[in-house]
């Protein structure tokens, strides 16, 4: 099976760094899971939904994660949190090569309630620390869960995301906004309106992803290797600067496709020659089409 | 939730010292983690079901379990979420296998 989308977290580990490579810190046999889940009469996993260690990418050792989406989808809990702020600290105390983040998650686990919103802060904080220290942050986000709330944001501050079409990064999931918003704002019954609005051909032209495969793993390998190169060229830490940029590109974008009630109109605005044509697409003719067309942050 | 304990005695099959996991806690699934262990020849098997009622059933599906593969000294633990005997059995196998090092 080659569908990255399909595979379990063990599975992308095992086939998307070197043969063998991946060595697990604290694996299931250690039995770390949620203090939570138990007093909720609920079932635990004893990974708690996420696996993280080390492993060679392309004959070079980098630090690793992959949240399990079947398991609670992916949900940030206290040690699911835990262990990637864990594995992001021993990434500075090491000086890792890089971190590379396989990321599916629906956000904050709601049982855990305050401490898995800790928990993705502290995330987000170790990321940072782990750029400010030199080490790139890759994620990579095509998992049938997405990857949405708490762990968005973790995407957003690493130096790179690598998506397929079918993996969706957004902050409020499709049936969050229906409900706060109502369906006439946005319908998350309607797939194809989902992908075009959170997928990750949206995310490419809005600048939000550095790269865009198709569902393969060996595709996923290749532009994470990519990744980490491209962002030791362009600077791993997070600078005023790049700030400041992220910030015109949002103000641009409110300007451009504030009026906007659908991403097709979006794509129209940015010149594509013909939007309607591009759910259909296969990743890499989109890319060639996509080139001077896309905000911000492509690579 | 419930908890289920099984210890089966006098098995002849040893295993490798690598813990393996398989499985996801979701929906219809269950993750099996097996560990060799010092039991005095025995396979024990603690479970953790969501599905509360089914200690009968889980008992036949691990007698046949212990019947197919007659492990000795291994330690088995399963968070279960509420998969079906088939399921069960499925995972089972895959875990003895994965362990065996022939994994399909």
């Amino acid at each position: 099976m080659n569908s990255y989308l399909e595979l379990t977290a063990r599975e992308r580990l095992a086939r998307l760094f070197d043969q063998g490579s991946f060595k697990e810190f604290l694996p299931p046999s250690a039995r770390v899971a949620s203090p939570h889940l138990g007093q909720l009469n609920a079932p635990v996993a004893f990974d708690d939904g996420v696996a993280v260690g080390r492993a060679l990418l392309d004959g070079q050792p980098v630090l690793c994660a992959a949240q399990e989406g079947g398991f609670m989808g992916g949900a940030v809990g206290e040690v699911h949190g835990a262990k990637l702020t864990g594995l992001l600290r021993r990434a500075v105390q090491e000086r890792a090569g890089a971190v590379v983040l396989l990321l599916e998650s629906g956000g904050v686990r709601l049982h855990e309630a305050n401490a898995g919103l800790i928990a993705v802060s502290e995330v987000m904080r170790a990321l940072l620390d782990a750029r400010a220290a030199g080490i790139p942050v890759v994620a990579l986000v095509g998992g049938s869960n997405g990857c949405f709330g708490g762990m968005g944001i973790v995407a957003r501050c690493a130096n790179a995301v690598v998506m397929s079409e079918e993996g969706r990064l957004a902050m409020s999931g499709p049936e969050v906004i229906e409900t706060a918003s109502g369906v006439e704002e946005f319908d998350s019954r309607d797939r194809a309106l989902v992908w075009r609005t959170t997928g990750g051909k949206h995310r490419y032209l809005m600048g939000d992803c550095h790269a865009i495969v198709p569902d393969e793993v060996q595709a996923f390998r290749a532009a994470a290797i990519d990744a980490i190169a491209h962002s030791r060229g362009a600077g791993v830490e997070l600078s005023l600067a790049t700030l400041e940029a992220e910030q015109a590109l949002l103000g641009q974008r409110i300007a451009r496709f504030g009026g906007c009630a659908d991403p097709l109109d979006a794509w129209r605005e940015l010149g594509l020659p013909d939007p309607a044509a591009v759910p259909m697409m296969e990743a890499d003719a989109f890319s060639a089409l996509a080139a001077g067309h896309t905000l911000g942050g492509a690579q | 939730m419930e908890t289920l304990a099984y210890r089966f005695e006098q098995g002849s099959r040893a295993l490798p010292a690598q813990a393996q996991v398989v499985g996801v806690v979701g929906s219809g699934n269950l993750e099996v983690l097996i560990e060799s262990a010092s039991l005095g020849g025995a396979c024990t098997i603690d479970i953790s079901t969501a599905a509360v009622g089914f200690g009968a059933t889980w008992e036949a599906v691990m007698r046949d379990f212990h019947e197919r593969w007659q492990l000795k000294d291994a330690r088995i633990a399963i968070n279960d979420m509420g998969a079906t005997p088939a399921v069960v059995s499925l995972r089972l196998d895959q875990a003895v296998q994965t362990m065996l090092g022939d994994a399909p």
